[in-house]
């Protein structure tokens, strides 16, 4: 007697445990407005992206073109991928003196993955991370940068 | 494992490296009769991409971020036990305040890697929904780390001494909304999945493992608790102040793939459990101790486990005090958690296969480093 | 009623408008043509159809949207689809039977093709009112089968094999009590022929009047018609996270589709025939002695009820799938020898009981 107890027991769990499930796929059906899709390409102007998130490194550069860099080679030191090249040339100073200074600063964007090591690293904070994140290209080249823009130069000693 | 011969009536069949189930690229060479699976045999290194060996010639600070890519849901844990590791030899301690944020961070992941396990537990067994509803939550998550530490799966975000950046003025906030719908929508993940009739049926008495094997196979984590081994790191070998939140370590003796299941759906409740302690208790402070810029340690050697969301994680680095690790060793938990695959296959089903495998919730990377 | 009259006094006009033209002998032969072609359109057409509505359902049962981009609402992604699948090589491996590999996807669709015939659309709308219509439809499309096995054995893939001798295992047992529910209402309406079985439903569906073992036929029916259909939570035979794709691995391009066209082609006959069988077909609901009402409902077309119903029993499929998790091969057929058979054959002895004594609504 208890074995088909047993039995019809079973039937009845399966389809009561069934129907539950069901019951909440057919709740989510009717419910449209818990959808969370986001349309991407459509939703780009309301889209939101955290201001920490670490899409690219850049080198911001101020008004008069000046930027923060001495060229210390610190953060490509730091960079654990090797996809920053710090390139530096020699300039003699308007007083006489030899200096060194930034000539290129060179950023694979290809071989970075966005450790923000070189950013913590920079003595100077002279690089930050922008929240560009639609990188693809179609030639690999323009994936290698030169973050300093022409004819900038180092901010004159914090004044 | 020594190769046999195979006889009439078995056959073998390769499930990967390429197989939806695998989560990745492990290859298992299965031997079958018909249905029945007679032996296994797990292949690895696919995805070998030699983080020991790329270790030794980064500095101290810069190989933490490959570790995020070892066991990738869990990668704040694995760059909280690098980064415990060289403190060790550092004589450093995190402030308390970097030490709540870590503990946060890592229940925020545990929570986020049970989440997909679930999901992934639920397409493994044929249901496609229990994906979305666990990745609902499991995004808010995401969006946490993503405003915290500025990247969403390899944040390297705790680093020797503390961590890198300060909490953003929304997590608290954030956070306390998370648990609120966690706490509403967990009632779901048993509606839909846990008294469902067929996973009761496929997970119930399948893939047994006993005490004993699970501790003769090293295996850590949920997988060796649901065989009733003690075994959590944060209990036993307390660290970053898990000794002063309030939490149990969730136990099962029945050692199948519901006990697992069943203990990772309690272990997130404990998570939660945790979070709700410490998310009005941040200390104020300085998040982070000043480090040189290049970190040097002493000659030695320096251990420090932690509990990942799947088991122990150890890290042994070996110092000759030069600015890179001599060697770094790491004992990664779903390396043992494989090894209990072997003597659960034998006999099973090729279905059988499938829902053991979900439930030891292996990451194939972590495997191969 | 209106409709239904002429749809029926159209295929009239048309037989009677070749015939006056033609030798009886080409114009039947034209008919035949004609009728071919309109089942092919009907299918193809509702298979695309289905695919769009099964994605927008499962869409909204996980919080998505579903296809959105392809078209309004991506109405047109089911037409991209097949359009992408045509488009596509056909490969067949190298070791494999190539003839048996190339004649299984037909098979398959030709046996799901086949067992539209004798399916009542609308009153007169049916291609062949065979008197043994219930019988035709459970034999022919446990054919399919056949193809399914050849197309696992010829691929020369031990995942494909595996999956067709599930799926071989598994047809074979649940058409036991497929074949034992659509007695039931065989016996009660005590005629083999469909259109004698939506004849006999003109007063109430089987479902309503029929008593519980109705019911239970009903129910036992959708059980194991999904399982036939190989569709989740029965979909052992192509299981993705097991065998890969199962038997049709190796098939890509139109090959693949037509095993995809067949799939759904199967599964809208057979919610065709449970909405024949159990829900009265084209026979509008009527409530005895409500004469108001009934002329109400008369006025909805028969064609309209008839793909109502169907829908119905399709949705219910597509909610199945979307929500269950796979069972194992040995608790599939569990589920059949030890619940589902002795279940319908006492439901069986339950039903003659009842047909003998008369006892409907
Ligand atoms: S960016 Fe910073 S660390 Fe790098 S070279 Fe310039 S100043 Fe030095
Ligand atoms: S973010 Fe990391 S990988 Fe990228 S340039 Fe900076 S240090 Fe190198």
């Amino acid at each position: 007697m208890n074995s088909i107890y047993q039995y019809f027991r079973a039937i009845w769990y399966g389809f009561s445990s069934l129907w539950k499930g069901m019951m909440l796929t057919g709740h989510y059906l009717v419910h449209p407005k818990k959808i969370l899709t986001e349309q991407y390409p459509e939703n780009r102007d309301t889209l939101y992206i955290p201001d920490r998130f670490q899409g690219e490194v850049v080198l911001p550069h101020d008004e008069n073109n000046e930027h923060l860099c001495t060229g210390c080679t610190i953060c490509e030191m730091n960079c654990p991928n090797g996809s920053i090249k710090i390139i530096t040339q020699q300039v003699v100073t308007p007083e006489g003196k030899k200096k060194k200074e930034l000539d290129k600063w060179v950023y694979h964007l290809g071989l970075c993955t966005f450790c923000g090591q070189c950013i913590d690293a920079c003595p100077q904070d002279a690089i930050k991370m922008s929240n560009a994140f639609e990188h693809s290209v179609y030639d690999r080249k323009v994936l290698t940068k030169v973050l300093n823009q022409p004819g900038s130069k180092l901010k004159s000693a914090k004044k | 494992m020594e190769t046999k011969d195979i006889k009439r009536d078995e056959f073998v069949i390769n499930v990967g490296p390429q197989h939806p189930s695998t989560h990745g690229v492990l290859r298992l060479e299965l031997w079958l009769d018909g249905e029945d699976i007679i032996d296994s045999k797990p292949h690895l290194g696919y995805i070998h991409r030699g983080i020991e060996k790329m270790s030794e010639a980064l500095g101290y600070k810069q190989f933490i971020y490959l570790t995020s890519r070892m066991d990738y849901l869990s990668a704040h844990m694995n760059n909280q036990a690098c980064s415990l590791a060289i403190e060790k030899g550092l004589q450093v301690e995190a402030p308390p305040r970097a030490q709540v944020i870590r503990v946060l961070m890592a229940e925020l992941s545990r929570l986020a890697s049970h989440q997909l396990w679930w999901g992934a537990l639920g397409l493994d067994l044929g249901a496609v929904s229990p994906f979305f509803y666990a990745f609902r939550e499991r995004e808010m998550i995401l969006e946490i780390f993503e405003e915290t530490c500025g990247s969403r799966l390899t944040m390297n975000y705790i680093t020797p001494g503390g961590v890198v950046n300060d909490l953003h003025p929304d997590f608290v906030k954030k956070v306390k909304k998370l648990i609120e719908q966690l706490k509403g929508n967990l009632h779901e993940y048993d509606q839909l999945l846990t008294g469902n009739a067929i996973l009761q049926a496929r997970t119930r008495g399948v893939g047994k493992l006993t005490a004993e094997d699970a501790i003769s196979l090293g295996c850590t984590g949920p997988v060796a608790r649901a065989s009733g081994v003690k075994c959590d790191v944060r209990k036993l070998h307390p660290y970053d102040g898990y000794d002063k939140v309030d939490f149990e370590e969730v136990l099962n003796d029945k050692g199948d793939n519901f006990a697992r299941y069943w203990l990772r759906i309690a272990e997130m409740e404990q998570s939660i459990r945790i979070i709700e302690q410490l998310i009005d208790n941040i200390p104020e402070g300085s998040y982070r101790e000043k480090l040189k810029g290049v970190v040097k340690l002493p000659a030695g050697e320096y251990y420090q486990r932690v509990e990942t969301a799947r088991g122990e994680l150890g890290v042994y680095i070996v110092s000759d005090g030069k600015k890179e690790p001599y060697r770094v060793r790491f004992r990664t938990p779903n390396f043992s958690n494989l090894n209990a695959l072997r003597p659960m296959l034998k006999g099973a089903k090729i279905g059988d296969m499938v829902s053991m495998m979900a439930t030891l919730d292996l990451i194939i990377p972590d495997i191969d480093r | 009623m209106q409709l239904s009259i002429s749809l029926l006094e159209i295929t009239r006009a048309i037989d009677s408008w070749l015939n006056s033209i033609f030798h009886p002998h080409v114009a039947f032969g034209i008919e035949l043509v004609l009728a071919g072609v309109a089942v092919i359109l009907l299918v193809v057409a509702m298979a695309v159809l289905m695919v769009y509505a099964e994605r927008k359902l499962a869409g909204f049962m996980q919080m998505r949207l579903g296809p959105m981009r392809v078209g309004k609402y991506g109405s047109m992604q089911a037409i991209a689809d097949v359009m992408k699948l045509l488009l596509k090589e056909c490969l067949v491996p190298t070791n494999s039977d190539k003839m048996m590999f190339k004649l299984a996807p037909f098979v398959v669709t030709v046996v799901s093709f086949m067992t539209i015939v004798p399916i009542a659309f609308a009153r007169g709308i049916q291609l062949w009112d065979i008197n043994i219509g219930v019988f035709y439809i459970t034999a022919v499309s446990s054919l399919s089968v056949i193809g399914i096995l050849m197309a696992g054995w010829s691929s020369n893939n031990k995942y494909s094999l595996l999956g067709a001798m599930r799926s071989g295992a598994q047809i074979v047992s649940y058409e036991l009590s497929g074949g034992l529910a659509l007695i039931v209402v065989v016996m009660m309406s005590g005629t083999l022929s469909i259109s004698g079985i939506v004849q006999a439903q003109a007063d109430g569906w089987w479902v309503i009047k029929g008593h519980i073992p109705v019911i239970i036929a009903f129910v036992t029916f959708i059980i194991t018609s999904t399982a036939e259909l190989n569709r989740a939570p029965f979909d052992l035979a192509e299981a993705e996270s097991e065998l890969t794709a199962g038997y049709h691995t190796e098939y890509s391009g139109m090959q693949f589709a037509m095993f995809f066209l067949s799939e759904y082609t199967n599964m809208f006959v057979l919610s065709m025939v449970a909405a024949t069988v159990f829900l009265g077909g084209w026979m509008p609901f009527h409530i005895a002695g409500l004469e108001g009402f009934n002329h109400f409902m008369d006025y909805i077309p028969g064609i309209v009820w008839f793909f109502g119903k169907t829908f119905f029993i399709l949705f219910l499929i597509v909610w199945f799938r979307w929500t269950f998790p796979r069972l194992r091969i040995d608790q599939l057929l569990k589920l059949e020898w030890k619940y589902l058979l002795p279940v319908s054959i006492i439901n069986v002895l339950f039903a003659a009981f009842i047909a003998l004594m008369g006892w409907y609504l």
